[in-house]
């Protein structure tokens, strides 16, 4: 079990296991996220409240999950970095901010491009949207401060703790931002998701998780590549790894 | 010569303070920072006292959250800067310790400046006396606990250039919970309902962000500083 | 493909903006990916070359 986690804290292991995984995650992406859009947008019967506005639940749900999985990841692997001084940990949180927050702005754009035809506004201060949004900009933070310093091991690290300090925030944000929302919404809004699931909408929507986990994999394998070169440098295992 | 803690804290609470009296522009601007934002909100919209009032909640909190902010960035910079933070660190007390002092000293000069004027503005924007109370108690809870999001903020940003638009874009989301349920308890004390709920809302944040708030900035500090 | 699976049942201009937009998404994310892992390569190689010219 130690000697597994002593290996995934080398440079070189990393470096290479991103490199061979990278293809693997790719194409097994895009046949789930092939056969979640075709099934989701050409085959699932139309809700019987939303009509086909509710495709857009294919590539919003998926979106808006990852955007919170990816900020999970990148703080889990800054506390990591941070705790046991491991700096692969601070190569996967760098890799993870930029993917993260394309997803939240994903979730945010067709989450609002729904909101058009069920709200009759493109932006109704719904509780779930309004904390995607603050999301985006704790992403943002993150990624300012990261690149604000100098010295890039120095910019790692403050990013890491106030990415910790965020994940220990958005709860509190999520909620407080319902209790606002139950307090000045006097209209009932049709929530977001949940339409009468069948069998033929949910498994493409499920094989759309799928694919964009596989997806975030891949993107973050090549960001990881990068990120791990960028830090080792010096190394004498960067001179077979760039030749290969 | 060593000291406890507590009397170190209090050491270095008593000097933040003789410090800050020393030069009182540097108090007095933030306040004057809150008054003008206050003003500029009415003299943007037209002038229905109606409207205002059920808007003032919103203003006041967002113009003591900004000029609060105003005066966090230079927190620890100056003593970061001048080698301060140093010596006091090699004095054998813990940072968490001078780091809580700061901060504590930083909210009963700025935060508490604001509780007191926050009377002025409220009459300016409409707000019934009846509510005064609710008003002053959550800004003061919620200056509390923006003080200490700050100083995690301003602890990370110390080796910055243009630091301070930098705290701002990672302290604010941070501060939207103190936002929704400082106001929240305002309008609701305006209105005559219940604050008991936002009111204890606020003040288990307070207490959350006084028990970690200590230890994530002095880590903030170890980062950015040394 | 028939002209109403394109009509989405009248929701086109807001179904196929999403669908288009989710993919400009993705292309971006692996394009903007490849693009920071070449940088990092290119930038690596050209120090071992400066490394291995100052050993000479």
């Amino acid at each position: 079990m130690w000697t597994w986690f002593y290996k995934l804290a080398s440079p070189p292991y990393v470096y290479g296991v991103a490199a061979a995984l990278m293809p693997w995650f790719l194409g097994f992406a895009a046949i789930a996220i092939g056969y979640g859009l075709i099934g989701g947008l050409v085959f699932a019967p139309p809700d019987y409240q939303q009509g086909d506005a509710f495709r857009i639940i294919y590539v919003h749900v998926p979106s808006a999950w990852m955007s919170e999985f990816v900020y999970t990841t990148m703080a889990v692997a800054g506390a990591i970095a941070l705790i046991w001084r491991i700096k692969v940990g601070f190569a996967v949180a760098g890799a993870s901010a930029p993917i993260g927050a394309s997803f939240t702005l994903l979730a945010l754009v067709t989450g609002s491009m729904w909101g058009k035809p069920m709200w009759g506004t493109y932006w109704a201060w719904d509780p779930r949207l309004t904390s995607e949004l603050i999301l985006l900009f704790l992403y943002v933070g993150v990624m300012s401060l990261r690149s604000a310093f100098e010295d890039p091991a120095r910019g790692d690290r403050a990013a890491a703790l106030l990415a910790i300090v965020g994940a220990v925030n958005i709860p509190i944000i999520h909620y407080s931002v319902v209790w606002w929302n139950s307090l000045h919404q006097a209209a009932t809004v049709a929530k977001l998701g949940k339409p009468s699931i069948e069998g033929s909408m949910l498994w493409p929507l499920l094989s759309m998780f799928v694919g964009f986990m596989l997806f975030h994999g891949a993107v973050l394998c090549l960001r990881l590549q990068g990120e791990v070169l960028n830090r080792e440098r010096q190394s004498a295992w960067v001179r077979e790894a760039i030749n290969s | 010569m060593s000291v406890g803690a507590w009397e170190a804290f209090f050491l270095v609470i008593l000097r933040e303070m003789r410090l800050s009296f020393r030069r009182p522009e540097q108090l007095l601007q933030p306040l004057v920072f809150f008054l003008i934002v206050t003003t500029l909100f009415p003299l943007g919209l037209n002038l229905q006292l109606s409207l205002l009032r059920d808007m003032a909640p919103g203003v006041l909190w967002v113009a003591a959250l900004l000029s609060s902010l105003l005066s966090l960035d230079s927190l620890f910079k100056g003593d970061a800067d001048d080698g301060t933070l140093e010596q006091l660190t090699l004095s054998g007390q813990s940072l968490t310790v001078i780091v809580a002092a700061k901060t504590v000293a930083h909210w009963l000069v700025t935060g508490i400046a604001l509780v007191v004027v926050s009377p002025v503005v409220g009459t300016a924007l409409g707000i019934p006396t009846s509510a005064f109370a609710t008003m002053m108690l959550s800004l003061a809870l919620g200056t509390l606990t923006l003080s200490w999001l700050g100083a995690i903020g301003a602890g990370l940003t110390i080796g910055v250039r243009r630091g301070n638009v930098l705290l701002s874009l990672i302290v604010l989301p941070l501060a939207m919970p103190l936002l929704i349920f400082g106001a929240g308890a305002t309008d609701r004390a305006m209105s005559g309902t219940s604050v008991a709920g936002a009111l204890y809302f606020l003040a288990a944040l307070c207490v959350f962000t006084c028990t970690l708030a200590p230890f994530a900035a002095t880590a903030a500090l170890r980062i950015t500083v040394e | 493909m028939n002209s109403s699976f394109w009509y989405m049942g009248g929701y086109a201009r807001y179904v196929w903006p999403c669908v288009a937009f989710a993919c400009a998404v993705l292309v971006w994310n692996f394009w903007s990916a490849q693009r920071y892992l070449a940088a990092a390569k290119r930038r690596a190689a050209r120090g071992l070359a400066m490394a291995a010219s100052e050993a000479r």
